[in-house]
C-alpha cells in the first residue's frame, strides 16, 4: 500500500479532468500501466517504449558512475590533491570515494535539473494538447547530464532544456514526431548560446572556472588548465595522455562520453538487445577510419607542413579519432535514436557513414569547433528522411524494371 | 473612426496581425532574419520601409493606367530603387554609423518581397488614397513584427534596447550579471531571429485557430 494505492487513487480522483496526464504520467512512470486490452486479437510484444528507453538508459548507467569518478579524478589532479593513475584501470587513484563525492555532488544536480525541467514541460504540454504523458524525455534526461562539461551553471542547462525539449520537440508534435536529436538540440542550444561555458581549458574540470575567478579578483592562486584532447590538438599543443588513458576515460572531457571502453559495452549491450542499430554504429565508426586515413595521407605525403594549423588534428593517428572527444559516445547513443535517424537498412549504411565522415571532417577544419559529432549527427538528422527517400525509389525503380523485363 | 471609413482603415488594420505579411504571408523573412540583432536598426528598417512602401504604392497606384504591363516590374523596380536610393542618402547623410551596421540590407528593400507584392496587388489595381493606406498598413505589420523580434534578441542578446544596458553591466558585473546571468550568444546569430518569428508564428495561430492552414 502506501505510495501506489494513494497515486491511483489520485488518478482515480482527476480521472476526465485536465490534470489526468500528469497523474497518470506518474503512475506509469513508477508502476506498470494497468491499462491492457481484454479481447480481441492483438499482435503481442515483450517491449514497450517505456521497456526500451529503460534500456538505452541501463546501457548509459556505467557511462554516468565514470563520469562521476572521474569529474572528481579531474578535479583532485587538477588542485594538486591528487596523484595520477598508476596501475592501469583498476587504479586506486581513481576509485577512490573522495572522487565519486565530488563528482555526484556535481553531477546528481545536473541530473535533476535535466529531468525535472525536462518531465514538467512534457507533462505540461500533455496537459494543454490533452494527451497522454510520452516516455520520450526518459532517454534525453539521461543523455544531457553525459554531454555537458561538469562546471555548467543549472540555469543555464535548464533554459537549454526548456528550449531544446520545446523547440526541438513539442513544436513538431511531441515523441516520435522530432526532426533532430533533443538532447544533440540541448547542447547545440548551450554552445551556441554559452560557448565560454561549452569549450576552452576550464571548463571541463569542477571548481577551475570559480579558481579563475577568484585570481580575477586578486587572490594568489595557481590558474587551473585542464584542457581536452582536441582543444590540446587544435591548438598544435603536445598531448599528454597515453592511449590506454584515452580508451579508458581518465582524461578530460564532457561527464559522460570519456570511458570509450565503457561506451563500447554499451554499444554491445543495445546491440544485443536489438535496440540500437549495428550498422549505423559500423559505418559511422568506417566513415572516421576513412576520414582520418585521408587526413594521415595528406600529412604524410607533405602537403601541409608543422606550421599549418591544421597540423595538429590531421597527423593525429586516424583510429585515435574514434577515442578522443565525444565521437564514440555519439556514435552509440546519439546516431542511433531511432526516430532521428534513417529508417531503411540501406540508409542507415549512408546515414552512418556520412556522420563519422562529417564528424573528422568539422573537428579538423574547424577548431573553433572540436567537436564536430554533435553537428554531424545534426546535419544527419535532417537529410536523414532525404536519404530514405532515394532508398526507397531505388527499390521501386529496380522493381519496376524487373516488372517490365517480365511483362515484355 | 471619423478620418477613415470602416473599410479604409481596414486597410491599415489587417495587416497588423490576421493579415501580417510576415507572420501570415511569410514574406521579407530575409531581412527580418538579418537585422534584428539590434533593436534600433529594426525600428529604423521599420521606417524605411513605411516610407518606401507608402510613397512607392502611391507612386504606382497614378501610374497604373498608364504602364504597360509588359514592363510593368520594371517600371515598378525603377520606383522602389529610386525610393531605396532616398532612403539610404539620407541615412548615410544623417546616421552613419546605423547605415553601415544595416550596410547592404538597405538596398535589398528594393528586393524586399513586400514591396513588390503590394505593387502588384493593391496598387494596380486601386486609387492613391487606398494604396497609401494599404502600403502604410503593410509597412507597419512588417515595423511591428521587426521590433518584437528585435526587441528579444537585443534583450537577451546583448542585454541592452536601443543600446542602452538594461540587465547590469556584463564586464563590472552589476545588476543580473551579479548572480551569473549571461547573455545568450545564440541570439545575435540568424537562426534564432527565425525561432523568435516561428514563435510568434505560433502564439498568434494559437490564438485564432482561423489562420491555421490544413
Amino acid at each position: 500500500m502506501g505510495l501506489k494505492s494513494n497515486l491511483h487513487n489520485l488518478k482515480e480522483k482527476y480521472k476526465g479532468t485536465k490534470m489526468a496526464p500528469a497523474f497518470n504520467a506518474i503512475h506509469t512512470f513508477l508502476y506498470l500501466p494497468n491499462e491492457t486490452t481484454h479481447n480481441g486479437t492483438h499482435i503481442k510484444a515483450a517491449d514497450d517504449l517505456k521497456r526500451t528507453m529503460n534500456t538505452v538508459i541501463m546501457a548509459m548507467i556505467p557511462c554516468l558512475i565514470f563520469g562521476m569518478f572521474n569529474a572528481g579524478y579531474q578535479h583532485n589532479i587538477a588542485f594538486g590533491t591528487g596523484s595520477a593513475i598508476s596501475e592501469g584501470l583498476f587504479s586506486s587513484e581513481f576509485w577512490s570515494l573522495d572522487n565519486l563525492i565530488i563528482g555526484a555532488w556535481k553531477i546528481l544536480p545536473i541530473l535533476i535539473v535535466s529531468y525535472g525541467v525536462g518531465l514538467a514541460i512534457e507533462i505540461l504540454f500533455a496537459i494543454i494538447k490533452k494527451h497522454e504523458v510520452e516516455e520520450g524525455y526518459l532517454v534525453t534526461g539521461m543523455l544531457v547530464p553525459l554531454i555537458v562539461p561538469v562546471d555548467i551553471p543549472l540555469w543555464m542547462l535548464a533554459v537549454a532544456v526548456a528550449f531544446g525539449v520545446v523547440i526541438g520537440k513539442e513544436v513538431f508534435g511531441g515523441t516520435g514526431m522530432n526532426i533532430l536529436n533533443p538532447a544533440l538540440t540541448i547542447r547545440a542550444f548551450l554552445f551556441f548560446a554559452y560557448p565560454t561555458w561549452m569549450s576552452g581549458d576550464k571548463v571541463w574540470v569542477e571548481g577551475a572556472v570559480k579558481q579563475d575567478q577568484l585570481i580575477a579578483a586578486g587572490e594568489n592562486l595557481d590558474a587551473i588548465s585542464g584542457e581536452t584532447i582536441l582543444g590540446s590538438l587544435a591548438q598544435n599543443k603536445e598531448v599528454g595522455y597515453s592511449v590506454m588513458d584515452m580508451f579508458f576515460g581518465f582524461i578530460p572531457g564532457s561527464v559522460g562520453e570519456t570511458s570509450t571502453l565503457l561506451i563500447l559495452l554499451g554499444g554491445l549491450f543495445l546491440i544485443f538487445t536489438k535496440i540500437g542499430s549495428w550498422r549505423i554504429m559500423l559505418s559511422s565508426v568506417i566513415g572516421a577510419l576513412v576520414m582520418g586515413l585521408i587526413f594521415n595521407g595528406v600529412v604524410s605525403s607533405g602537403w601541409i607542413t608543422e606550421t599549418s594549423k591544421f597540423y595538429g588534428l590531421m597527423s593525429t593517428e586516424f583510429w585515435h579519432h574514434l577515442l578522443i572527444g565525444g565521437f564514440a559516445f555519439g556514435t552509440v547513443f546519439m546516431a542511433t535514436d531511432p526516430v532521428t535517424a534513417s529508417q531503411t537498412n540501406k540508409g542507415k549504411w549512408i546515414y552512418g557513414f556520412l556522420i563519422g565522415f562529417i564528424s573528422i571532417l568539422i573537428r579538423v577544419f574547424n577548431p573553433a569547433y572540436p567537436e564536430g559529432v554533435m553537428l554531424a549527427i545534426l546535419l544527419m538528422n535532417v537529410f536523414a528522411p532525404t536519404i530514405d527517400h532515394y532508398v526507397v525509389q531505388g527499390n521501386v525503380k529496380q522493381r519496376m524494371k524487373r516488372l517490365k523485363a517480365k511483362t515484355a | 473612426m471619423g478620418l477613415l471609413s470602416k473599410k479604409d482603415a481596414q486597410l491599415i488594420t489587417d495587416p497588423l496581425a490576421d493579415n501580417n505579411p510576415i507572420t501570415i504571408q511569410v514574406l521579407g523573412i530575409c531581412s527580418a532574419l538579418a537585422i534584428t540583432a539590434e533593436l534600433k536598426a529594426s525600428l529604423v528598417m521599420a521606417i524605411s520601409v513605411i516610407f518606401v512602401l507608402g510613397i512607392g504604392n502611391v507612386v504606382i497606384s497614378l501610374m497604373r493606367n498608364i504602364i504597360p504591363s509588359k514592363i510593368r516590374i520594371i517600371v515598378q523596380l525603377i520606383v522602389v530603387a529610386a525610393l531605396v536610393i532616398i532612403v539610404d542618402l539620407v541615412l548615410k547623410a544623417f546616421a552613419y554609423e546605423l547605415s553601415k551596421t544595416l550596410s547592404v540590407f538597405v538596398g535589398l528593400i528594393i528586393t524586399n518581397c513586400i514591396i513588390m507584392g503590394r505593387f502588384e496587388a493593391f496598387a494596380l489595381g486601386n486609387g492613391p488614397w487606398k494604396s497609401f493606406l494599404d502600403g502604410i498598413g503593410n509597412a507597419l505589420g512588417y515595423g511591428v513584427i521587426l521590433i518584437i523580434v528585435g526587441f528579444f534578441r537585443e534583450l537577451f542578446g546583448s542585454g541592452t534596447l536601443f543600446g542602452i544596458p538594461v540587465l547590469g553591466d556584463p564586464i563590472a558585473k552589476t545588476g543580473l550579471y551579479a548572480i551569473g546571468y549571461e547573455n545568450n550568444g545564440f541570439m545575435i546569430m540568424p537562426p534564432m531571429a527565425l525561432i523568435v518569428v516561428g514563435i510568434i508564428i505560433w502564439i498568434q495561430r494559437t490564438k485564432n485557430k482561423a489562420l491555421i492552414e490544413d
